[in-house]
């Protein structure tokens, strides 16, 4: 697979803090790439330097098979942060087509894009009015729009989704898959891990400018599954206790058990099958990313950006 | 460079529509021509008429007090402090029994009280009758006291200039008018379109515009294009200004002249004679016309205007920097006092040192004030109205604009340095120290 993004031991270091220290991974084009981490991670200084805001103090970038260059790679990236950022009494149309005509796009090709998204997203009546006239969720569609009308190679969004109503958190969603169909990779920064678990192909954690995990979802959960599995039975036998496994919870008929070192699943249905016990579901529990995320965080929530300047 | 004109076009565009410009670039002459032709107004027809009953002890007043338009002089025998107002005066004027070489007050007592000016206006008359009856009771004639009136008023004070090529008529009231306004325009641009910079950008960050913007451009040409969109906002008011203020003298003198040239003809018939108090004040607005006429083309016209122009935007480059760069560490503009105070004391300054420049343009203050890029912009205009090359040497003024390009290239260098690490920087208050460090800190 080509990968669009390649990092290689990128440091930052502010004055009293270690904000990016020695990350390395790599990103498949046209994936969509969740970037993971609690609040004060890393996160925000990974992204400006991946977008040219922030140069590292050590490592490199290849974006797109060469050496990143800020100067011209800009203009193929698409980067949404988390604080939304618009003028407010700038008109919606002007608005867009000022962004685009920055991101290097012919005020013509510009025109042309903003009407394409405009009216794909039904924001075509937006065109005059300002971005003070509109609610949260309109202006994150807008936001959305602007970053990705040029049709940029790798996009970033931070936190697209908050402030958005189902309807519309839907919509982006969908436009995000298409984007990533056409062949735009998507990192995408944020620390609500449903939405991670249902969109992304591929995470990384990072935690006090620390790679804690890195894999794709499925990886990940195999990485820190428990062996625990639920079965559900029919009544229950005189013995729930097998050698197999250990009882973990138990409710009406339905019993978590996690299997012992050394035995298979297959041992735990035999257990109730030589009882004649009918067995009316048996499945594996795979840890949920929320639950990977806070045991891997947990105890280290305390970040220094609380503390100390981010410079 | 393409993106740097963008963003110009941004700041400038919408700024210039922006309602407020418009109102305040229309209103702003607007107002100053109704202030100064409701002040002409109301001193021609709102002037409250004194009706003054003198109270003479010496008897020589009357005939030699002057009653102008607003104040007349009634010398009625039987009005006394207790019935003047039921006689329908206004004020009474007692004036004892002059004794000699005595000092000898006189009183005017009246219900309302009476303006400085009129006081003054009211002085001058008993002064000048009681100096009359001196002269008179000496031996000089009605007819020589009125000659030797006329000469002294036809005697005038102008001042020349010795310069290398021969001697000039200078005059040093169109210099410091030229100084004082100059001084105060750039004084009012540097700090009104410099805090618009400062706003600007605070209100880009705290918008998380400038992050949106900044992963497109460089931090440096979103600096850059904010201060000369704004600049060039500045610079279109101020010729809309002057358009403005064109066609209201225009308007105002089509509006004035009829009538005060009338009084002009009128003066001339009448052989230079005066008749009354209006022709006197047109005569003496035509006198004053006309030496500005005259004095306005004394003035080194092409110099003053060319080093208006670079002082202005030398000005505005220099401080507008500074001022983006405080703009940059700022969330709060009320929290923002301790940060401003650096940048504007060092302008309002200027201010006091141009005031006193305009005194003594050659005073070491002046000299210095006037080259040192800081106060710059406004000392050397002041001076500049004074002479070139007279007051102000050649190379004073060479040294001044090389240090005012030197200045502001530096406050704009320095300025893109706190710039990018400030606009991106939250939640952190920052002083001028750590400003400091990030701009000379080694990358």
């Amino acid at each position: 697979m080509r990968k669009i993004l390649e990092l290689q031991n990128l440091k930052k270091y502010y004055a009293t803090q270690k904000a990016v220290d020695d990350i390395s991974f790599s990103i498949d084009e046209g994936s969509i790439f969740g970037l993971l981490g609690p609040n004060g991670a890393g996160k925000t200084t990974l992204l400006r330097m991946i977008t040219g805001i922030f140069f590292p103090d050590s490592g490199s970038i290849r974006f797109d098979g060469k050496a990143f260059d800020p100067l011209n790679d800009i203009i193929k990236i698409g980067y949404m942060p988390e604080e939304r950022g618009l003028y407010k009494k700038m008109k919606i149309g002007e608005q867009a087509l000022y962004l685009a005509q920055l991101k290097g796009l012919s005020r013509s090709d510009a025109m042309e894009k903003v009407r394409f998204w405009f009216k794909r997203l039904e924001m075509e009546s937006w065109w005059n009015k300002k971005v003070e006239d509109l609610s949260k969720g309109m202006s994150q569609k807008l936001q959305f729009v602007t970053t990705v009308l040029h049709e940029p190679k790798l996009i970033i969004l931070d936190e697209p989704f908050s402030g958005l109503d189902p309807v519309n958190a839907n919509l982006i969603k969908d436009e995000i898959y298409g984007l990533a169909q056409r062949g735009s990779t998507v990192i995408f920064s944020t620390h609500r891990m449903e939405q991670v678990e249902e969109i992304c192909d591929h995470i990384v954690l990072v935690n006090m400018g620390k790679k804690i995990l890195d894999g794709t979802v499925g990886d990940v959960k195999q990485q820190f599954k428990e062996n625990k599995f639920r079965v559900n039975l029919k009544e229950l036998p005189a013995s729930v206790n097998g050698p197999s496994f250990e009882l973990v919870e138990q409710k009406a008929n339905t019993l978590i058990v996690r299997i012992k070192d050394g035995y298979r699943s297959n041992d735990v249905l035999q257990h109730f099958l030589q009882q004649d016990i009918t067995i009316e579901g048996f499945n594996e529990i795979l840890p949920s990313l929320n639950d990977i995320f806070i045991r891997q965080v947990e105890g280290t929530r305390s970040t220094a950006r609380a503390f100390q300047p981010a410079i | 460079m393409n993106k740097i004109l963008l963003i110009i076009k941004r700041e400038y565009l919408s700024r210039v529509r922006n309602r407020t410009f418009i109102v305040t670039t229309l209103l702003t002459p607007l107002l100053f021509a109704v202030l100064i032709g409701g002040n002409i107004f109301f001193s021609m027809q709102g002037r409250s008429k004194h009706k003054i009953a003198v109270v003479d002890e010496n008897g020589f007043f009357k005939g030699n007090l002057k009653s102008t338009d607003e104040l007349a002089f009634e010398f009625p025998g039987d009005v006394d402090t207790t019935n003047y107002l039921d006689r329908g005066y206004t004020d009474i004027l007692l004036i004892p029994k002059f004794d000699g070489d005595k000092k000898t007050d006189y009183i005017i007592r009246s219900k309302k009280s009476i303006g400085f000016a009129l006081q003054e206006s009211i002085e001058r008359k008993v002064n000048a009758a009681i100096e009359d009856q001196k002269l008179q009771d000496n031996g000089i004639t009605r007819a020589q006291l009125d000659s030797i009136h006329k000469q002294s008023q036809f005697a005038e004070l102008k001042t020349q200039q010795q310069g290398e090529n021969g001697v000039k008529e200078s005059s040093e009231g169109l210099a410091t008018a030229i100084g004082y306004g100059c001084g105060i325009l750039i004084y009012i641009t540097m700090l009104i379109y410099g805090m618009m910079v400062m706003r600007g950008i605070m209100e880009e960050k705290t918008t998380r515009i400038a992050e949106v913007v900044i992963s497109s451009v460089k931090p440096f040409q979103l600096m850059a294009g904010k201060i000369i969109g704004i600049g060039a906002v500045g610079i279109t008011q101020f010729l809309l200004w002057i358009v403005l203020i064109f066609i209201l003298i225009t308007a105002g003198q089509a509006f004035i002249s009829g009538e005060t040239l009338e009084q002009v003809q009128l003066l001339q018939q009448n052989g230079g004679a005066m008749p009354g108090g209006g022709a006197m004040q047109a005569s003496e607005a035509a006198q004053k016309m006309y030496n500005i006429q005259h004095t306005m083309g004394t003035a080194n016209w092409p110099l003053i205007i060319g080093c208006f122009i670079f002082y202005f935007i030398g000005g505005y480059l220099f401080y507008a920097a500074l001022f983006a760069a405080v703009g940059s560490v700022m969330e709060d503009i009320q929290a923002s006092q301790s940060l401003t105070l650096p940048i504007t004391l060092p302008i309002i300054f200027s201010f006091f040192i141009m005031t006193s420049a305009i005194q003594s343009p050659d005073s070491p203050l002046a000299v210095w004030a006037s080259i040192i890029p800081f106060s710059s912009p406004i000392v050397m205009m002041a001076r500049i109205a004074f002479g070139v090359p007279g007051t102000v040497p050649y190379w004073q003024l060479g040294a001044s604009i090389v240090a005012l390009i030197g200045g502001f290239m530096f406050t704009t260098w320095l300025a893109g340095k706190i710039y990018r690490t400030g606009i991106l920087l939250y939640g952190k208050k920052v002083s001028w120290k750590e400003m400091m460090k990030w701009a000379f800190r080694r990358h």
